[in-house]
This record gives structure tokens, C-alpha cells and sequence, in this order.
């Protein structure tokens, strides 16, 4: 019988299937984090449990890290981060500490270090997890019941999930970039729109997309609802893979490759629910509320609570319209902002740098605007200097950090203030998301740039 | 982790949609690494408002909490988890559930109660009528009490006989430690290895 993508990963992981319960599903990979760890290492110990495959496991530090060079000032971050510290070293567990070439958000260093691998099962105590379903791996975040439960036993029990596919064909416009078709693809299928579902990017355009950009799109699975979302590899994965630290290398190589080459949906398969998107009908989009749903056209004005037909959503958009401090009707594009953040598991590796750069070269950021330039890793802030794009980015006046989740999500210093608004790379509009009180846009790194050069949101054919 | 078959206790109408993660507990609050003691950060930008509802004396003693549709949306944090059973709720009803959420709530012991739309409209209008109502919630039967009203709600079978039977998943795994120990003779040798770097 023909199957999807998403089908193919799952049954090749099946440890167990028997009526009436979840299947038993092998993971590859575990991914770890301060945040979401410790409690799931303290219920290890007191069940008198170890890792069940250090090997496949590793973990970083990301979340409450400082940007700014120096130590961890907060005592509570502090001890997070000594507690993932002496967990890895009690259970044999592979860490990248601060300071480490290797240290960076989770989700980028994964992908780098060529861990993150096509046909894999992969798992995370963290939603954009998603992430590394670029490259036809099924990635999942997971709790930390969930995460104790995969340090024990390699594995997880889990329903199988619907699929949907998302296609996605035509040319991109200028300036329209994979973050644009995300934001599109959470405003029509909504925020739990893919609730119960892996999804499926297909099509010419996500074939035409980098793995960088691939990367992007299905990172902000999570903000549809879906459990994780996918891209069939193609030469494209396989030549970003080979050669990275952990890729297969030799013979093993070449018998990867012809598995990896496998992965494809089987033609005739059939989806639970298909969706079709006209990449050249696509603009650059941003967000104007506080759920990543709640996005538009930059060239739209503000909703009118009124214009919505469902109750739920006009309650919904008169809350977001009065936390965010808007008004129905007033152009997307006369919108001021305070800070602009690039960075982030979305945005945050080197081909944004660049692609944010190449906007901001030889203007200045706005007065009374600040602009911070977070790279997602230590590696991509490596390779963006040996670019010069840090000091691109220092000219026109934005401030150059050290590699975290940074001002994603209101965790570490790097904060909004009450009232404050941000134009942001990052993922999640959510009230207070980026600090108590914050006001968050959802924009592509090319908008971050040209908003923070003119001070309002702005693409780069306004500039 | 305890037993559930039914709980009674009082219902706290939460008119909202897309309850998100950061809302129920915001990121300040899970630098602690411990799994208890995070009932203080429960929705703690809108204690700040005074009409929020669990600011109301009556309310601010819930155990079951009926909200609006996609509830837990965003962060896979279970800290949202655990703010929830800390403050005392045991129960969550709403329309639609955000699937980690959901997964990580049969995790901990709260039960996440599907119901139409509908009926979380009846609940809502029910509960703002009579605060300090009691709201029954029998996992046997799946059914909803209050009042006069009865509404069934829908949760899977295997969660619903976890709960029922109070059961650890990470012991029901091992059982099969054999099976996955076997699975682990299958795989191929050019799986993702963390330990083994550059070989090239």
C-alpha cells in the first residue's frame, strides 16, 4: 500500500504494536536543554534508572544563557544550568557548554554537527522540535515525563498521527522568503488547524527552498498545532549533510544515501487533508496579534474585530488588538517599533545573517530603535565574523551577541520591557512572550532589517 | 502517579481561546529544577488584572477549569502541567487541546476533558450563574456534571485506563525492554551517533 513520508519514518521505528495501545516508537536522537531536563534526571534517580544510550543523546545550554560575554548573573539561571552540568556528567551525557565552539541553540547545532539525520526519529523537550523535519526526520517536542521516559527506555509510546500535506507551488517573489510561507501557512489553516497532524511540505517551491530555509518552515509547525512537520530529503539534504562531524562517512555514507533516497511520499498515497498554497501569490507577512494565526500581508491594515464571522476569533482579536496597542484599520506599515530582534531556532542561522546584512549594509538603524543580531550558534557566529557580517551589522548601529535563544523568550536578560514593541525573527507572538508586557511582530529576517532601518515595519523595497 | 476515576470540585469559567503555554506559566517561571511549587506562576500576567476570574474569591478554590478552544497552545513546557495541579485544578475542559499539552497533562495525572463547543458555552453560562458551582467529572462513564446539565467528554482509551489505574508509563515500557533491546540489534550502522565524532 502506497504511504507518505511521515508513514515510512514511523513504521520503520515501530519496537512494539498491539491493540489498544500506542505503538512503542525506537527514538535516534534525544536532544537535551537546561530548561526541561532536570526534573526529568531527578525522576531517573529516584527510580535508580541510567541513560539507556548516551550515545544518542546530547545536550546544550541555550535558554538561560546571557548574549553578553561573562557568566550567568542570575543565581536561579545559574543553578539551571550547573544542575544540567552535573546531570551530564553523572549520567555520561555529551554536553555543549557555554563557551563551547559547539554551544548554541538546540535546534541549530543539531542540524550543524550533522546529527540530525532523514529517516530518523528525533525528540526534544522543546516544541520546535519541529525544526529538524527538514530533513525528513520525525522530530517531536515533548514533555518531561516524556523526556525521563526516553533517557530510560530509548523509546516512546505514541498514537500514529494524521497527515496533511501542504504543497506549496510556484516561484517565490523577490523578498518573500520561507519564513513569509510559514506565517501564510498558520494564517489559513489557523493555530490549531494542524492539531493531531504531521504535515507535509511539498511542492516546487519547498524544493527550490535551502535546507536553511527548510529548516525555518517547518521549525513553526508547532505554531499550526501540528505534532511535526516534514520535507522529503532530497540532493539538496545530502549535500548539506555530507562531511559534517557526525554524518555517516565511507561506505556508510553511500548505504545512507540509498536509504535516505527511499523517503519520499509513495505516489498514490493519500493524506488526511491536503492544502495548496500559490508561492508567487505570497508577500512578505507579519503578525499584528498575539497568536502566530494572526498574521497578514505587510501591505494590510489592522483587522476590524467585526470583520471576523466566528465569535471565538472577534473575542480573540479585540483582546490582541487591546494588549498589543493597536487600532483596526491603521496600516500594517505605519507601525513603530522599539527593538528588532534577528535570531532565534527560526531565524537564527547564518543564511538570515546574511540575507538580514545585505538589507542593513550602508544604512543606520533607526534613532530610538535597537537592534539586536543574535547568532544561533557558536559556529554561526564564527563563520558571520569571518564574513564581516558582525561588523555590518555593528555599523549600522545594532548590537552584535553571543549565540542563545535570547530575546525569544523572555527567559535570560534579553527582554522587551512593558509596552515595548518588537519586530522579531523569532516564533511566538504570545502575550509577555518576549517579556512581561511586551508587544511581539512575527517578521521574516529581510522585514527585521528594513524595520529596523526605517523604525517602522518595512520590506526592503520601501528601503 | 494517582489514581483518577472521578473528581468533584468547583468550575472556573475561563472565556478565553488560544490559551497558550506562556500564558498559563510564562518562561520566568521554569528556571527552578524542581517539579513541585509552581502554582505562583500560573497565569500570573492576568492575576495581575483584577476582574481575572481566579481573582474572584469564589473561583480562586476551582479544581476544574473550563476554558475555550486550542488550550495549551505553544511551548512544550509540562511546567504548565504542573502550575495547573499545583494552584489545585484536576481537571481541564475545552473544545480542543493543544496535542503536547494533552500529552503531557495524561502524563501528570490532570485530565484534559474534550467537549463541543457547545457545551462549553452551556458550562460557561452555568458556572458565571451560579459561582461556586460543583462540576463532576466521572472518567468511568466520561461524563460532566453540574447542576442539572450533563455532558459527556471525550479522552482516549489509553490515557483514560492510565489514569483509571494510576499506572507510570516508564514501567509499563520496560516491560518490553527485550523487544527494544532486539530492535537495537536491527539498526544500522550509519544511525546518528553523538559519541563518535569525525568519522571520516
Amino acid at each position: 500500500m502506497p504511504r507518505t513520508l511521515a508513514e515510512k519514518v514511523w513504521d520503520e521505528h515501530v519496537v512494539r504494536r498491539a491493540d489498544g495501545e500506542p505503538d512503542l516508537l525506537y527514538i535516534d536522537l534525544h536532544l537535551l536543554h537546561e530548561v526541561t531536563s532536570p526534573q526529568a534526571f531527578d525522576g531517573l534517580r529516584l527510580a535508580g534508572r541510567g541513560v539507556r544510550r548516551p550515545d544518542q543523546t546530547v545536550a546544550t545550554e541555550d535558554h538561560n544563557v546571557p548574549t553578553t560575554p561573562g557568566p550567568i548573573s542570575d543565581p536561579v539561571s545559574r543553578t539551571q544550568v550547573e544542575t544540567l552540568r552535573k546531570n551530564c556528567a553523572d549520567f555520561g551525557v555529551r554536553l555543549f557548554p557555554m563557551g563551547d565552539a559547539e554551544q548554541g541553540i538546540v535546534h541549530i547545532i543539531g542540524p550543524q554537527l550533522g546529527l540530525t539525520q532523514p529517516g530518523t526519529t528525533i525528540v526534544c523537550g522543546d516544541s520546535h522540535t519541529s525544526t529538524h523535519g527538514a530533513f525528513g526526520a520525525l522530530a517531536l517536542g515533548i514533555g518531561t515525563s516524556e523526556v525521563e521516559h526516553v533517557l530510560a527506555t530509548q523509546t516512546l509510546p505514541l498514537t500514529p498521527f494524521r497527515t496533511m500535506a501542504i504543497t506549496v507551488d510556484g516561484d517565490l517573489p523577490e523578498g518573500v522568503t520561507a519564513k513569509d510561507i510559514i506565517l501564510a501557512v498558520i494564517a489559513e489553516i489557523g493555530t490549531g488547524g494542524g492539531q493531531g497532524y504531521v504535515l507535509e511540505y511539498r511542492g516546487s517551491a519547498i524544493e527550490q527552498l535551502s535546507m536553511e530555509a527548510r529548516m525555518t518552515v517547518c521549525n513553526m509547525s508547532i505554531e499550526a498545532g501540528a505534532r511535526a512537520g516534514m520535507i522529503a530529503p532530497d540532493d539538496t539534504t545530502f549535500a548539506y549533510l555530507e562531511g559534517r562531524p557526525h554524518a555517516p562517512a565511507g561506505a556508510d555514507w553511500d548505504a545512507a544515501v540509498a536509504a535516505w533516497r527511499e523517503l519520499r511520499t509513495d505516489d498514490g498515497a493519500t493524506f488526511d487533508r491536503e492544502v495548496r498554497i500559490d508561492a508567487s501569490t505570497l508577500s512578505p507577512y507579519v503578525t499584528w496579534g498575539t497568536n502566530p494565526g494572526q498574521g497578514l500581508p505587510l501591505s494590510a491594515s489592522v483587522p476590524d474585530p467585526e470583520s471576523f464571522g466566528d465569535e471565538t476569533d472577534k473575542a480573540a482579536a479585540e483582546r490582541a488588538l487591546t494588549y498589543m496597542g493597536l487600532e483596526a484599520g491603521t496600516p500594517l506599515r505605519r507601525i513603530a517599533v522599539d527593538t528588532v530582534f534577528l535570531g532565534s531556532c527560526t531565524n537564527g542561522r547564518i543564511e538570515d545573517l546574511r540575507a538580514a546584512a545585505a538589507v542593513i549594509e550602508g544604512h543606520r538603524v533607526a534613532d530610538g530603535v535597537r537592534m539586536l543580531v543574535v547568532p544561533g550558534s557558536a559556529r554561526v557566529r564564527l563563520q558571520a565574523e569571518a564574513e564581516g557580517l558582525d561588523a555590518v551589522f555593528t555599523e549600522a548601529g545594532a548590537e552584535w551577541r553571543l549565540a542563545g535563544c535570547s530575546m525569544c523568550l523572555g527567559m535570560n536578560p534579553d527582554q522587551l520591557t512593558p509596552g515595548e514593541r518588537s519586530a522579531s525573527t523569532s516564533n511566538r507572538n504570545f502575550e509577555g512572550r518576549q517579556g512581561k508586557g511586551g508587544r511581539t511582530h512575527l517578521v521574516s529576517p529581510l522585514v527585521a532589517a528594513a524595520t529596523a532601518v526605517r523604525g517602522t515595519l518595512s520590506s526592503p523595497a520601501d528601503l | 502517579m494517582e489514581k483518577f476515576t472521578t473528581h468533584t470540585g468547583i468550575g472556573v469559567p475561563l472565556r478565553r481561546s488560544n490559551v497558550d503555554t506562556d500564558q498559563i506559566i510564562p518562561a520566568v517561571y521554569l528556571k527552578r529544577v524542581t517539579r513541585t511549587g509552581f502554582e505562583d506562576g500560573l497565569f500570573s500576567a492576568w492575576r495581575g488584572d483584577e476582574s481575572f476570574v481566579l481573582n474572584d474569591a469564589t473561583y480562586s478554590r476551582g479544581s476544574v477549569l473550563v476554558a475555550g478552544p486550542d488550550f495549551g497552545t505553544g511551548s512544550s513546557r509540562e511546567h504548565a502541567v504542573w502550575a495547573l495541579m499545583d494552584y489545585g485544578f484536576r481537571v481541564v475542559i475545552s473544545s480542543r487541546f493543544a496535542d503536547i499539552f494533552r500529552g503531557n497533562a495524561g502524563k501528570a495525572g490532570l485530565l484534559t476533558a474534550q467537549v463541543r463547543q457547545d457545551d462549553v458555552e452551556l458550562l460557561w453560562k452555568l458556572l458565571e450563574n451560579h459561582p461556586g458551582l460543583d462540576v463532576r467529572v466521572d472518567l468511568e462513564d466520561r461524563t460532566i456534571t453540574a447542576g442539572e446539565l450533563v455532558v459527556p467528554f471525550e479522552v482516549d482509551d489509553y490515557t483514560r485506563w492510565r489514569l483509571l489505574e494510576g499506572l507510570d508509563d516508564i514501567s509499563l515500557t520496560l516491560r518490553h525492554d527485550g523487544e527494544i533491546a532486539e530492535f537495537e540489534q536491527g539498526r544500522p550502522s550509519w544511525k546518528p551517533s553523538v559519541q563518535e565524532a569525525a568519522r571520516r
